[in-house]
């Protein structure tokens, strides 16, 4: 009784025992039905995507996309594997910063995930955070009015992004350095939607800043100040990247003092 | 005032040539010219201790061979020398120009916000330029006309004698003999006394004022703001803080209530100042780091234990936080214990609770003392 019967054998026994044709279809469209509707009542998709409001159409061409180009490392179902971490529960914000900056999908394996040329257009990167939303709920991609700082207090912007983001990003939002290679970019020239979904949604090393930490008027007010010291001008002549005493200090060194020896020599050479 | 050398290898005859400017072109060109040896007359030299040490330590090479320029033997090359120099000159004249000019056309007065900026920076920018080009090329030309058409022969000039003449030595001896007896310091003992006593207290003055410096800090290194029940506030905002305000993978600096209306809101700040990190609660494993959090939130001073920097560059996928300062770098999962870097100790973890209205309260103040280490820590 042990011996392994293949489905088709047993329901060929079963049909053989009870003498009715037609149970073997009955029994196979009933065991059909029960698993679709297990799925669709099991799975969080439905739920998910019904709340999102996407078109099914949207989602299926997000997920056509998402086997297509990030399912290598981030597994069938999303689930995640040891070359990246599951998307489930990482919202459409995570997923348009990701995706909308080039970082995703990853060129190559590092320490940190560069920023590139996106691979994406911008309704393909909206159908892929669709389908990624749908897997679970997260922070959704800010709409226009969410980032729209104009009006904001840049000066409480500068004294929350001063004790929040300053000691890595630089003062003036220069980047900088980490751990083992690991930086903080340069934020002069992310866009203002890309700024809110990093602080929202925490890419890489950086912390999460939800909206119980940073309110969403904050996260606008460090916008604010972000736009405001990018593009103000620079009186006293060259900024030298405003990446603090470092830039100036190699200024002053190889420059200033390189014209003065440079100075010296000529007065001690001998003339020819 | 006599020149006569008291120490020196020469003979009169010797020095009187030497002091006189030699020109190697007087003697033809290539011929190397010897200052006068002092290998003959060594014995004379007192500075050699009678023995002849010094002398055989070196002959003396006597000046190299004249190299003539161009400009001495190209009369075309002097030429084009002087108008190299003439073009400094004017140059110098053109960073004048610039600068008067740049003077009166800028004028910043009538701009307002980022154009005023602007004009300042260009007006800043174009003096300079015109101050440095005059003041730098008439330098540099007066530099190129010395070396290239100025005559260039190699001149020595014995050093003279250090060493007084006798009669200079003894007159001011005498001179300062006379001064003393004359303040009569040995026969008035009144005025040396009240003197002395007058000037050995003045080093008081100098050390009187270092009571400034104190009291001393007594206990303030050992305590800080944070005291059983006082509720966690967010930096600079002031906004009091619930569980589930932070994700996990979030970070709140946060400040002690009620610090912006202590006497010394600054000074306690610098102590107080602290990092509330959320971490997965299953990553702590230290029993006190458990114990102390809420939720897998957890407490630490902001201020590095090497030499105080704010400790703020927390890494949420490798749980490091890094000291920007000296690159101190403490993991977070295993009770900010010290995994690169200079720093000694670990951070001092704040004991965290929640208040009865769900609000993040410290449990105690710091059970160690924040920072650095000091003198009298122990």
């Amino acid at each position: 009784m042990t011996r392994m019967l293949s489905p088709r054998a047993l329901l060929g026994a079963l049909s053989r025992r009870r003498r009715q044709r037609l149970l073997p279809a009955v029994m196979l469209l009933t065991a059909l039905g029960a698993t679709g509707g297990a799925y669709a009542a099991l799975a969080p998709s439905t739920g998910a995507a019904a709340a999102s409001g996407a078109s099914s159409q949207t989602l299926e061409q997000g997920r056509a996309l998402f086997l297509k180009n990030c399912a290598t490392c981030h597994g069938l179902n999303a689930q995640g594997s040891s070359d990246g971490p599951t998307l489930i529960g990482v919202g459409a914000a995570s997923v348009d910063f990701q995706v909308g900056t080039g970082r995703m999908p990853g060129a190559q394996l590092g320490v940190q995930v560069q920023a590139k040329r996106p691979q994406f257009s911008a309704t393909q990167v909206a159908a892929m955070a669709a389908y990624v939303a749908s897997l679970g709920p997260g922070p959704s991609v800010p709409s226009a009015a969410d980032v729209n700082f104009a009006g904001a207090d840049v000066a409480a912007g500068g004294q929350i992004y001063r004790t929040n983001c300053a000691m890595c990003h630089n003062y003036a939002g220069s980047g900088g350095a980490l751990t083992q290679g690991k930086y903080a970019p340069s934020l002069k020239k992310t866009i203002p939607k890309h700024i809110y979904e990093a602080m929202l949604t925490g890419p890489q090393s950086m912390p999460v800043f939800g909206n119980g930490t940073l309110s969403p008027k904050e996260k606008r007010e460090v916008i604010a100040f972000l736009r405001t010291t990018s593009t103000e001008s620079a009186p006293g002549g060259a900024t030298l990247g405003k990446i603090g005493p470092v830039s100036e200090g190699a200024v002053g060194w190889l420059a200033g003092l390189g014209a003065l020896v440079a100075c010296a020599v000529w007065l001690g050479a001998k003339a020819r | 005032m006599s020149d006569q050398p008291h120490t020196g290898p020469n003979t009169p005859a010797d020095r009187d040539q030497a002091t006189r400017i030699h020109s190697a072109r007087e003697r033809g060109r290539g011929d190397v010219q010897h200052l006068p040896d002092t290998t003959h007359d060594a014995a004379d030299d007192p500075r050699a201790g009678g023995h002849g040490e010094l002398a055989t330590r070196f002959e003396n090479p006597g000046i190299p061979a004249h190299v003539y320029r161009r400009s001495d033997v190209d009369p075309k090359a002097a030429d084009r020398r002087e108008r190299e120099v003439a073009a400094f000159f004017g140059l110098s004249t053109l960073g004048t120009l610039l600068f008067i000019i740049a003077y009166f056309a800028i004028k910043p007065a009538g701009a307002t916000g980022d154009r005023l900026l602007q004009q300042v920076g260009l007006s800043t920018k174009l003096l300079g330029l015109g101050l440095g080009l005059a003041m730098f090329c008439i330098g540099a030309g007066a530099i190129h006309w010395a070396k290239t058409l100025m005559p260039d022969d190699e001149v020595a000039t014995v050093r003279k004698p250090m060493r007084s003449s006798d009669e200079d030595r003894e007159g001011a001896i005498a001179a300062l003999r006379e001064g003393a007896a004359g303040a009569g310091l040995g026969r008035r003992k009144l005025i040396r006394n009240s003197l002395l006593g007058a000037m050995a207290p003045l080093g008081l003055l100098a050390i009187i004022p270092l009571r400034d410096l104190g009291p001393l800090p007594g206990a303030a290194l050992a305590n800080t703001l944070w005291r059983p029940g006082r509720r966690l506030v967010t930096d600079p905002t002031g906004d009091l803080i619930k569980v589930a305000d932070i994700e996990i993978g979030g970070v709140i600096h946060v400040e002690p209530e009620g610090l912006d209306k202590n006497a010394h809101p600054l000074e306690e700040a610098a102590k107080a100042t602290t990092l509330v990190i959320r971490l997965s609660p299953d990553l702590i494993t230290d029993p006190k780091q458990k114990r102390w959090s809420v939720d897998g939130i957890v407490a630490y001073s902001k201020i590095c234990t090497h030499l105080g920097c704010p400790v703020g560059l927390y890494e949420q996928q490798t749980h490091h936080l890094l000291c920007p300062c000296h690159q101190s770098t403490y993991d977070v999962t295993k009770d900010c214990a010290v995994i690169f870097g200079p720093a000694a100790r670990p951070l001092p973890q704040l004991p965290l609770g929640v208040d009865a209205e769900g609000y993040l309260i410290a449990t105690d103040d710091f059970h160690e003392p924040v920072g650095p280490s000091f003198w009298e820590r122990g």
